[in-house]
């Protein structure tokens, strides 16, 4: 199996009766994801449009113990997408995905005791998801078509730039052995170190591709990780190097901070550790390439 | 979001903290006069969001109104990192015996709410924790619980305070941790706390950051942001939902997703352009969306062909391809644009941009490549 997601995933999507909601269940029900229910508080019964047979549960306790849940996927708006993670982890489920940007800081800060003190993982907040084409299952909002089973791991702060960088790995058949966005914001569930070291021990992966970007300090942790404790290729691209400083680009977390965060410090530090780094999101990819072959 | 210093002040002071009196002034005649209330030796500072007001000569002391008249004039007007001073801040100034630096930030690294603290008060606190970070008292603290007294007297006394000192020094870290916490802070800093020399705290300055995603439910502190610090374009774009960025080149820019838009400025530069902008039409952009972002674009006067890049997730390629031929029908000056198109209902995007006469790139390279062409 590859990392974090298997065919065995029961999904409940959160805020399933929403627009975003009920597309994206559509879009991984379609890719092979089992799509076992969906919850919105006070919407208990409702149907969802394209999944007959979808039941939609006010409260995620009950969509757990009717269908056997053991995974979310949260699409809720971002008031109250802390407390939707909060939910799920009294729920006990294992994996917790949640797409949702904008959640503010305070909120994450106070789920974090929380989920330190259970055993779910949570990818994200404001994340694209996984995506494990092997097995024929995502959870999140890439867009399945791009990927192609393979063996290459792929990694990253962002939505979009994960896409680009599965669409060159699938164009140049070397295909993903998994996919995961661990999201854009400062406070989040699982980070670089985490998603490396899965792949390290995953024997499905070959490589590793590591998509950063400016702000804070995580790209120069996984430096350190991949000097110490990785074996296997990795290839980097860093975004944000005409960024200008002090500001935030976009991502709450893309931020460079006095002399902190810069793209030069991070492709420095990565390259120290021996990883490839390119000037675009394509020459990453080439650079693993030559690499494998 | 920063707020001004006056603002900050009032916060902190709301929950306690010993901030001295102070006026707002917006004229030289003002600072005179609120020199004169307070009487003795005044600070007079420049209100801007900017920091390094003091290097830029935005802080000057004061004996009496007539030399607060002419530190204002002197402040009034200069421009501190490319913001224009409008008003400055009058306050009546502090012996100081010591100084501390007290302040309540996120650290990334731990992913927790931690207060900082170091006996080497009025000094960039980023520098000291990069090269004396033994110097720094810090307390990581789950923000549903606060602080407990008894770490805040442990950081008191390995202060040095004294007894009567440490109680005052509890008190004021309680009240910035609230501070933090119940504004939805990202950064809440007194620097320096300054001890004067009859043993008194007293928080001189005010530094306070809001994190922008908890503004929607904040709204008495959105109330406080100041537009006019602000690039008028990115306050429309901000209205619009869309996160826009200016820069100096011609290349406009408008993408999909944080980390692909500063990837295409990255990608533009690296094949010999400059970007004119960074700019994120945001997850699940509608035809409006894009339509507006394109506009804000080409208001840029320095654009010369804008370059769209959207690989869509959530976004939805027909969504995309509808609001470029929107927003083509009414751009306010014909500029080339290179679109390169991909992801979530491609093939719909694709032929509805094809039946409009636009060939859309695959590659982002490529098009990449004829942005930069289309300006040389």
């Amino acid at each position: 199996m590859s990392i974090l997601l298997d065919a065995s995933a029961r999904v409940v999507v959160q805020g399933i009766t929403g627009r975003q909601g009920t597309f994206h269940a559509q879009r991984m029900a379609e890719a092979g994801t089992a799509v076992v229910a969906g919850v919105t508080p006070g919407r208990a019964g409702a149907a969802v449009d394209g999944l007959p047979g979808v039941p939609v549960f006010n409260t995620m306790a009950e969509a757990v113990s009717d269908t056997g849940a053991n995974a979310a996927c949260i699409f809720v708006p971002p008031p109250f997408a802390a407390d939707a993670i909060l939910e799920d982890i009294a729920a006990g489920l294992e994996l917790i995905v949640c797409i949702t940007e904008g959640i503010p800081t305070i909120d994450m800060l106070r789920v974090m005791p929380v989920l330190r003190a259970s055993s779910s993982r949570l990818i994200g907040p404001n994340c694209p998801g996984i995506a494990v084409p092997g097995a024929n299952v995502k959870v999140g909002i890439m867009p399945w078509e791009i990927h192609a089973p393979g063996r290459v791991g792929v990694v990253s702060r962002s939505g979009t730039l994960t896409y680009e960088v599965v669409q060159h790995l699938t164009d140049s058949g070397l295909g993903q052995s998994a996919a995961v966005g661990i999201g854009g914001d400062p406070i989040i569930g699982t980070r670089f170190t985490d998603v490396l070291e899965l792949y390290e021990q995953d024997d499905q992966t070959d490589g590793i591709v590591l998509l950063g970007e400016i702000g804070g300090g995580d790209e120069e942790q996984a430096a350190r990780f991949i000097s110490e404790r990785v074996t296997k290729p990795v290839s980097a691209f860093i975004a944000g190097k005409t960024a200008p400083p002090e500001r935030r680009m976009g991502h709450a977390g893309a931020i460079v901070s006095g002399s902190e965060g810069t793209a030069a410090g991070k492709e420095t530090a990565l390259r120290e550790a021996g990883v490839c780094v390119g000037d675009t999101p394509r020459e990453a990819v080439d650079l693993l390439a030559a690499q494998l072959r | 979001m920063k707020v001004h210093e006056s603002d900050a002040r009032r916060i902190f002071a709301d929950r306690g903290l010993p901030v001295p009196p102070s006026r707002v002034a917006t004229t030289p005649d003002e600072s005179a006069t609120a020199a004169g209330e307070f009487g003795g030796l005044v600070v007079v500072k420049a209100l801007v969001l900017a920091g390094g007001r003091g290097k830029a000569g935005g802080v000057k002391l004061a004996d009496g109104p007539e030399a607060a008249r002419e530190a204002a004039e002197a402040i009034l007007g200069i421009e501190i990192r490319g913001e224009r001073v409008r008003r400055v801040l009058v306050a009546p100034a502090v012996d100081i015996d010591r100084e501390i630096y007290l302040g309540v930030t996120i650290d990334r690294e731990r992913q927790s709410a931690v207060v900082m603290a170091s006996a080497a008060g009025g000094i960039d606190i980023e520098e000291v924790a990069a090269d004396t970070p033994e110097a720094i008292q810090r307390i990581e603290f789950d923000v549903a619980r606060g602080v407990e007294a008894w770490q805040a007297r442990a950081v008191g006394f390995a202060l040095g305070l004294g007894g009567r000192q440490v109680l005052d020094f509890v008190g004021i870290l309680n009240g910035l941790v609230r501070a933090f916490v119940e504004c939805d802070a990202s950064l809440a800093e007194v620097n320096p706390l300054v001890v004067s020399p009859d043993g008194k705290l007293w928080a001189i300055d005010a530094k306070l950051n809001i994190d922008d995603n908890a503004l929607g439910r904040r709204p008495e502190l959105e109330q406080l942001r100041d537009d006019a610090a602000e690039e008028p374009a990115e306050a429309l774009a901000r209205a619009a939902g869309i996160s826009y960025i200016k820069l100096d080149g011609d290349i406009g820019c408008m993408v999909n997703g944080a980390g692909l838009a500063m990837a295409t400025m990255d990608v533009v530069k690296h094949y010999g352009g400059e970007p004119a902008n960074f700019l994120d039409v945001g997850g699940g952009a509608g035809a409006e969306r894009v339509s507006a972002a394109l506009s804000i674009i080409l208001d840029d006067p320095n654009v010369r062909a804008v370059f769209v890049n959207i690989f869509g997730g959530i976004t939805r390629a027909d969504d995309v391809a509808q609001g470029v031929l929107a927003a083509r029908e009414s751009m306010p000056r014909a500029v080339p644009l290179v679109v390169r198109l991909m992801g979530t209902n491609e093939a719909e995007g694709l032929r509805l941009l094809a039946d409009a006469g636009i060939q859309a790139e695959r590659s982002m390279d490529a098009a990449a490549r004829l942005a930069v062409e289309a300006v040389r």
